[in-house]
């Protein structure tokens, strides 16, 4: 479990990179956390500097776009999926829960 | 339309392929590709395969899975030589004839070589194998590099042989690189990165000859008649570069970045019209309209983009005008391209005409060179944003890229579909 910000500094709309290895990016959607691998699997962008719209976020480079919920890619050029990592928020403080922690390796 | 063969079987010859599937195309679709490799990605081949931080399996555009589901036949490391005057035949060098009911030009564009590089190291890039065989010369030790032309993909062999501990110096026969896409402002602003990657960049000057080691082995540069030769059995090893002022650049590897020029000698006899490019209406689609052309050997609307962006973006439209039979959409994308130098990424979106003014509107200039934290700078005109550029800063410069979209569509877009 690894804590990200307060909640307060990431409004609806935002995005958060956490220098977790790989990397991890926090988003808050209308009100909804999620947390997504940080890089795209086309090639090396950043998902946090995407472009948020509703449960979506599309990559800077080459606008491939994945599913917060589930980490699918909705268009190309991306092809695989990012991994999905549960967040919880404890005493205003967001955290992340990294996919491997949870013993449920793909 | 029972057949449709793609000419061309790279980024935008896939896309096509895909695109006819996605659109409901269920006839029988031939690709035909020159290389024997199926389809990759080449943006990283200056870039992190030089490296050697990509490996091949990472180029792959498509895999076994979608290849399956494609249907195609793949007719792989066969050239088309020609295509009928009614545009219902392709020809194929090995003898064979796919007949067929619409194309798709996908043929894409050959790097421009200097004449007589016969020589022993010297190298362009533009294709996997180009990639390999630099590669292969990069790996002994450090080397005297020189890049011959300060473009995209000259500016990034640089960065990628720098990073590789090569000696490297860059030669731009215009007073700055990258001048006409990004103006001269911010073209100074981005060829101070090559010093800021321990690059020697000499511009302003041509080249006269390549030198080779052996009597007579210097090969001298036709100026009237550049980008016709080709490449000869390799010949004694490259030495220097001499530079039309007599100066000489020693050198163990060169290579030459000078563009590239589109892949449309194989349409000579054909009834379709060629000027630097396929000629097509806004929706990619030429004279013949069961003959759509995509990617970077296609003119579209009066322009050629040498971008994979616009390689990507084209065939859906192209396609959905294909099936039709006539132009029912056109291509409104806003142009956009991306470059990874020196450990920058640069983006680029927009029309850039030569009188607009470059304001910085977020970062710094520090010493001539973008700031550690990187620059959006926005080119303006009559007190509207016409282009935008990004060093390291994604996020702002996606905002502004969409605006560029938002203003380029004011009215409703064009659904010209009379069923
Ligand atoms: C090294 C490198 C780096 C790049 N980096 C960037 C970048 O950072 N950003 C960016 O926006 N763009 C970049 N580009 C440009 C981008 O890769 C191209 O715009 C894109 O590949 C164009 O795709 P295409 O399918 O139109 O043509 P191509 O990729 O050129 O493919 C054309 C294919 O057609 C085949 N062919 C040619 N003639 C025939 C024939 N007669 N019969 C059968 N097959 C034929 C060729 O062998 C080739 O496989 C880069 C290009 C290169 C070479
Ligand atoms: S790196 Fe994300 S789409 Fe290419």
């Amino acid at each position: 479990m690894i804590p990200v910000c307060r909640l307060a500094d990431l409004p609806a709309g935002a995005s958060v990179r956490v220098g977790t290895t790989p990397p991890v990016a926090v988003f808050n959607a209308d009100g909804e956390l999620y947390a997504i691998d940080d890089t795209c699997t086309h090639q090396d962008a950043s998902l946090s500097e995407g472009w948020l719209e509703g449960c979506l976020v599309e990559c800077p480079l080459h606008a491939a776009s994945f599913d917060l919920r589930t980490g699918q890619p909705t268009c190309l050029p991306a092809r695989r999926p990012v991994r999905t990592h549960r967040v919880t928020v404890d005493d205003g403080i967001i955290h992340v829960h990294l996919f491997a922690e949870e013993g449920t390796a793909a | 339309m029972r057949t449709v063969t793609v000419v061309g079987a790279s980024l935008s010859g896939l896309y096509a392929a895909r695109e006819l599937r996605a659109q409901g195309f269920d006839g029988r679709l031939v690709l035909v590709g020159a290389e024997t490799h199926a389809p990759y990605d080449r943006p990283p081949l200056s870039k992190d395969f030089l490296t050697g931080r990509a490996d091949e399996a990472r180029l792959a555009l498509t895999d076994a899975e979608e290849r399956a589901g494609l249907d195609a036949e793949w007719l792989l490391g066969v050239r088309a030589r020609g295509l009928d005057a009614r545009g219902r035949t392709v020809l194929l060098d090995d003898g064979r004839t796919v007949p067929t009911d619409g194309v798709v030009i996908a043929t894409g564009a050959s790097a421009r070589r200097l004449p007589g590089d016969g020589l022993a190291g010297v190298h362009t890039l533009r294709t996997l194998d180009d990639a390999r065989a630099l590669r292969e010369e990069l790996i002994h030790g450090p080397r005297r590099v020189v890049v011959i032309g300060g473009g995209f993909i000259g500016a990034e062999t640089a960065s990628s042989c720098a990073g590789l501990g090569h000696d490297v110096t860059v030669v731009e026969a215009a007073v700055l690189p990258l001048v006409a896409p990004l103006g001269p402002e911010m073209a100074a602003v981005c060829a101070a990165l090559h010093r800021r990657g321990g690059v020697e960049l000499v511009t302003g000057i041509g080249v006269a000859a390549l030198r080779g080691s052996g009597a007579g082995a210097s090969r001298s540069v036709d100026a009237a008649h550049p980008g016709r030769a080709q490449a000869g059995p390799a010949g004694p090893p490259v030495t220097g570069v001499e530079l039309s002022d007599g100066r000489i650049l020693p050198a163990d590897v060169v290579i030459v970045g000078i563009g590239a020029t589109p892949n449309t000698g194989w349409l000579a006899g054909s009834a379709l019209a060629l000027h630097d490019g396929v000629l097509c209406d806004d929706g990619c689609v030429t004279d013949l309209p069961q003959v759509v052309a995509v990617g970077d050997v296609a003119r579209v609307g009066g322009a050629r983009a040498e971008h994979w962006t616009s390689a990507t973006e084209q065939p859906r439209v192209a396609v959905g005008n294909l099936l039709a039979g006539h132009t029912v959409e056109t291509v409104r994308s806003v142009p956009y391209f991306w470059s990874d130098q020196y450990g920058t990424r640069i983006q680029f979106a927009g029309r850039r005409r030569q009188a607009d003014a470059v304001r910085i509107a977020e970062g710094t200039v520090e010493d001539g060179a973008p700031g550690d934290d990187g620059l959006l700078a926005l080119y303006e005109r009559d007190g509207r944003t016409t282009a935008v550029l990004s060093v390291d800063r994604p996020r702002p410069f996606t905002r502004a890229r969409r605006q560029l979209a938002y203003d380029q569509d004011p009215v409703e877009p064009t659904t010209a579909v009379n069923l």
